[in-house]
């Protein structure tokens, strides 16, 4: 195995168009564990530790530029009001010395349906940030997953960054392990609130072959709450809204049965996550708004 | 040049008298903590050669054929050795029944059985060179349970039988089988109120030891070979090595090396043999570790059960008799099932007064992983399902299950069934008080006025709940756990102790074959020389196959056994000490020859207190020296037809109460609080003795909410062999544990003392699943319970 060192990003892309099976190491927290189980034997290993800037973001007018290797603890730390609901999940992430090392760029690069950061990402809104020699281009985190453990990067493309929108409403994030910390999710669960454009948006893990949003759920949510007036009454969801959203939710799912639970299982948790933070979410809307309106 | 990293003396001193009773800490604690400590994995020896191990990738097949040509042919690679290379005609090893092979022999039985062996110059070269081996399978049928085990049809797991159980058990796919009769079950249930029947099972638990197994194996000039090696029991395996390697057991020499943690899954050979055989054969030293992976094939597990039960009880309380029988799964070797069974059977009842009984223990011999010791050995499986049965039966009757228990709780005096009287202290109803009386933590903790602190609720850090779907419950349980080695075993050990003066200071030196593997073994030897001995200083020899053998660290019996041996040969010591004060200071005064005498702080004293002398005047130019075996009370066979026998050298017992938060909707279930009380007669470290009471507590916690190894009911193999997969709590999940210790003493037990290691393991798993019962009205008659069960979505 070869152990290439980029000392910049345009080496590493030049290094990566050169030797396009080379796999890309930053945090080292998943390539290592399928090196260390002789799952993959790469015939390069790409360090991009020494590329300084993939560990730094930027927070702009509506989205935050993540750097592909700011670490899951540097999200918690910095980010937790731009990003609610990422920071939610980077707390779920492993342990703290996994959080320390491994950052979202990890996550997109394996696209493993149990990542953490993706029910987060599609929530909120995304997009990829990859670039090879051939150039630079934004992918939607919606067209991002293409299969278990298949992602739209082009074998000659590395990610960058991430580029994610500024949470403008309550965002959640819920995840479902069989032990109270450490854990690989059985299920998760995202749910952000865009009040800007009154819309919801969702993300389930580790429920189908990728992940997903539930698209069925967020229209009929869409449409409840813009029928019923909600984003402006901040009324109560009532609960058979909120039980045919879960419902939809759990219907957005394709699971699997494996060691870590039943399909059966992972369709009715992401229902209870679903109804869960829709009421989190939607209690904190209209909690901020009545503080508005009492501030006003 | 010697090997780094092997064990040196330990020497341990104190200001204060260090001796019994006071919880001095341990000699190797800070290095732990620090990761200073040397485990046998960090062991490193000039010119070595790493071993790697080749095994199954199916469970059960004959081998067509295996073919180490590409292997042989990698640089770097200096020897592949498969069941041909076996250098002598004993090819097997087994504790009790040899069985194991060293490497496979034309068939395999269980997913990840050895079957070749690889030396290379560099562990990566060795795992690549194992790959190159070309093995050609036949599959055939797997047997699973009891039914494909027993079918008429079925393939034997073993042919040609010819252990001393073959006679006794109904089918050759069988270990052994212990019934006990006792008294009339049939007609007693006549007497009977309420009957109330179960079904339960117990999960495959696994040890998981942090520190995986690894030795270094070292070629000697004399054609022997020096091992260092993380184990249990150094004898044991000597015994079981010497032959394969056509050796006398005095040209392989043992020693002890940092165990990481044991808990019955270092009994079995592991890694021992097949680094002595690639040493021998190379001429080179030899290191084997395990990757954790390969740790999960790499030892026995706990025994899954299915285990049937039948109790019946008057109105007022009374149990009127009890049925069961426990169906254990040994997977394809028999390792310790034949005691397991033993164990199952006889400690069936629980701590309980029911005088007729019918009970049948059987273990299966199957293609699934092979299962053996581990903390609580049998009584484990059958403590999760009388405690259900007890929860059950009070249910059906309309009594607070504390109170039934109470009213049929043994004493000292009770009958067990195999009619051995209990004749040390069983304050089995006392132990339920105890942790009823403990204050309950209060509910709702996570509603603080700052909001949900999620980690006090179920889920924690992952976000399931802030309140909602959560609902208490309380549940208790009390085992019973035998300590020692049973069954007629003659189960010794051996102490050697010195004593001299030196640097002008009286020193003991401990030198036993115990295995220290965590429980405390090392600081005890120490107090009990201090208290015996008076001196301040005690150096604890490392433990090797120098001196006699020290029996297992294992079934609760070191601090009796070899603790008892180190008192014992103490004691002789002494009684040499002052053979020679007398001859050199007697005529000095008359109390001497006529009184008690003691030796303290670093004196020879009168019982009165008076000062005769120093142990530095008395013992210079003199060191004496006594190595002696130490016997407990003999036990006896249980009679293969009735069970009936004097069986067990005593027992023990704790109880627990079980605090639970679950989330009724996500299934998910978290531990508030696991209570305990336990007997442990004398608490020679009060600290380690909590220590082994928290520890046990949360091993017991494990199997009852995520620990399980999932085997393939189709393919018997492994599922997840990883710490992803198979869960062990963390923090997080871990409790508050009160612990509430009784010292009632066993007059016959050194110091009064009582086994302590495996007790709370026993109760700890009940009371969850007694508690999680509790706060949902679910049967739940599986552990681990995972939320699948718990939101019918199985």
């Amino acid at each position: 195995m070869d152990f290439l060192r980029p000392a910049s990003w345009e080496e590493a892309l030049a290094a990566k168009a050169e030797h396009p099976t080379a796999v890309p190491i930053a945090g080292g927290t998943d390539v290592m564990v399928e090196i260390n189980f002789d799952h993959r034997r790469p015939e390069y290993l790409m360090d991009l530790n020494r590329i300084g800037d993939l560990s730094e973001w930027e927070v702009g007018e509506d989205s935050v530029r993540l750097g592909a290797s700011v670490p899951y603890t540097g999200i918690m730390e910095n980010l937790s009001t731009e990003l609610p609901g990422l920071a939610l999940a980077s707390h779920t992430v492993a342990s703290p010395q996994i959080r320390n090392r491994g950052g979202v760029g990890g996550n997109l690069g394996t696209a493993s349906p149990a990542g953490d950061a993706h029910p987060a990402l599609l929530a909120a809104g995304a997009e990829v940030e990859v670039e090879s020699v051939r150039g630079k281009r934004l992918i939607p985190i919606d067209e991002f997953y293409t299969g278990v453990k298949r992602n739209a990067l082009e074998p000659d493309e590395l990610i960058r960054a991430v580029h994610v929108k500024k949470a403008d409403g309550p965002q959640q994030f819920s995840k479902v392990g069989t032990r109270n910390a450490m854990v690989i999710a059985v299920c998760a669960f995202g749910l952000a609130l865009h009040p800007e454009t009154r819309t919801v948006r969702t993300g389930i893990g580790s429920a189908a072959p990728t992940p997903v949003r539930a698209k069925a759920a967020e229209e009929f949510l869409n449409a409840a709450l813009a029928e019923g007036g909600f984003w402006d009454n901040g009324k109560i969801i009532t609960p058979s809204v909120a039980k045919q959203f879960a419902d939809l939710c759990s219907a957005a799912c394709n699971p699997i049965d494996d060691v870590r639970g039943t399909a059966s299982y992972r369709r009715h948790a992401v229902g209870v996550m679903a109804r869960r933070t829709l009421t989190w979410t939607w209690e904190s809307y209209r909690g901020a708004r009545h503080t508005e309106e009492g501030a006003a | 040049m010697a090997a780094t990293g092997a064990p040196t003396k330990i020497t341990q001193g104190s200001q204060t008298k260090g001796g019994i009773g006071e919880s001095t800490l341990r000699p190797d604690g800070t290095l732990k903590v620090t990761g200073e400590f040397a485990y046998s994995s960090d062991m490193w020896h000039e010119d070595m050669l790493w071993g790697q191990i080749l095994r199954s990738t199916v469970a059960h097949a004959e081998i067509v054929s295996i073919d180490t040509g590409e292997a042989l042919a990698m640089a770097g690679v200096y020897a592949v050795m498969t069941y041909d290379d076996l250098p002598t005609e004993v090819r097997n090893y087994g504790l009790e029944i040899q069985d194991t092979p060293v490497l496979a022999h034309g068939k395999v039985r269980h997913h990840g059985e050895p079957v070749a062996i690889v030396a290379a110059d560099h562990p990566e070269t060795a795992r690549r060179a194992a790959a190159k081996i070309k093995v050609e399978y036949r599959e055939l049928p797997v047997i699973t349970d009891e039914a494909s085990a027993t079918a008429p049809d079925a393939i034997l797991v073993h042919e040609g039988r010819d252990d001393h159980h073959i006679g006794h058990v109904p089918h050759p796919n069988i270990v052994h089988r212990q019934p006990i009769v006792r008294g009339d079950a049939d007609e007693a249930a006549k007497r009977a109120d309420v009957i109330v029947k179960g079904e339960y099972y117990f999960g495959m638990q696994d040890q998981a030891f942090l520190g995986p197994e690894s030795g270094l194996a070292v070629p000697s000039e004399d054609g022997g070979v020096e091992l260092y090696v993380a184990t249990q029991w150094l004898h044991s395996d000597l015994k079981q090595i010497a032959p394969v390697l056509g050796l006398p057991e005095d040209k392989v020499r043992m020693t002890l090396s940092g165990v990481g943690g044991a808990f019955g899954g270092r009994e079995d050979l592991s890694m021992q043999i097949h680094a002595c055989l690639l040493a021998m054969r190379t001429g080179k030293p030899v290191k084997i570790v395990y990757n954790r992976f390969e740790s999960f094939f790499g030892h026995v597990h706990r025994h899954p059960a299915r285990l049937y039960y039948e109790h019946g009880a008057t109105k007022d309380g009374k149990l009127t008799h009890m049925k069961c029988r426990i169906v254990l799964d040994g997977g394809a070797y028999a390792s310790a099932s034949p005691a397991v069974v033993g164990n199952a059977s006889s400690l069936s009842v629980g701590p309980y007064v029911i005088d007729d009984v019918d009970i049948e223990a059987i273990a299966l011999y199957s293609n699934n992983p092979p299962c053996g010791a581990m903390r609580g050995f049998g009584a484990v499986q059958a403590c999760f399902a009388y405690e259900a049965q007890m929860d059950k039966v009070a249910k059906e009757l309309g009594m607070d299950p504390v109170e039934f228990r109470r009213i049929n709780a043994m004493e000292q005096g009770t009958i067990m069934p195999t009619g051995q009287p209990v004749d040390s202290p069983a304050p089995v109803a006392e132990l339920l008080r105890r942790v009823k009386a403990m204050p309950l933590p209060p509910e709702r903790q996570w509603e603080s006025s700052e909001g949900a602190d999620v980690r006090q609720l179920p889920g924690g850090l992952s976000n399931t709940t802030h309140g909602e779907g959560v609902v208490r419950g309380v549940g208790y349980a009390v085992g019973i756990k035998n300590v020692g080695f049973s069954e007629g075993f003659d189960d010794y050990s051996t102490a050697k102790v010195r004593m001299e003066v030196v640097g002008g200071e009286p020193v003991a030196t401990v030198h036993t074959a115990m295995a220290e593997v965590g429980q405390g073994g090392v600081t005890v030897h120490a107090q009990i020389a201090r208290t015996e001995l008076g001196v301040t200083q005690v150096t604890i020899h490392p433990a090797d196959t120098q001196v006699g053998s020290a029996g297992s660290t294992s079934a609760s019996r070191q601090t009796y056994v070899t603790g008892g041996a180190v008192k014992n040969a103490c004691e002789l010591v002494r009684e040499k000490v002052l053979e020679i004060g007398r001859r050199k200071f007697g005529s000095y005064h008359p109390a001497w020859a006529t009184a008690e005498l003691l030796l303290e702080g670093g004196k020879v004293v009168t019982d009165g207190g008076e000062v005769l002398g120093d142990l530095v005047d008395v013992l210079e130019g003199e060191a004496v020296e006594v190595e002696e075996e130490w016997r407990h009370r003999p036990t006896e066979a249980f009679d293969l037809r009735t069970g009936q026998g004097n069986g067990h050298v005593q027992y023990s017992f704790a109880a627990h109460r079980a605090v639970v938060e679950v989330d009724t909707e996500l299934g998910l279930v978290k531990v508030i609080e696991l209570a305990c009380a336990q007997d442990v007669g004398k608490a020679l470290n009060p600290l380690s003795v909590i220590g082994q009471i928290q520890g046990g507590t949360i091993q017991g916690m494990g199997i009852a909410v995520m620990e399980e190894i999932v085997v393939d009911p189709k393919t018997a193999k492994v599922r997840n062999p990883s710490f992803t997969d198979y869960l062990l709590p963390t923090i997080l999940d871990t409790p508050t544990i009160p612990v509430d210790v009784l010292e009632l003493a066993d007059d016959h037990a050194p110091y009064g003392l009582r086994g302590i290691g495996e007790a709370p393991t026993l109760s700890s798993t009940p009371a969850v699943l007694a508690a999680v019962r509790n706060a949902t009205g679910l049967e739940l008659d599986r552990t681990p319970v995972r939320p699948e069960h718990l939101t019918g979505t199985a």
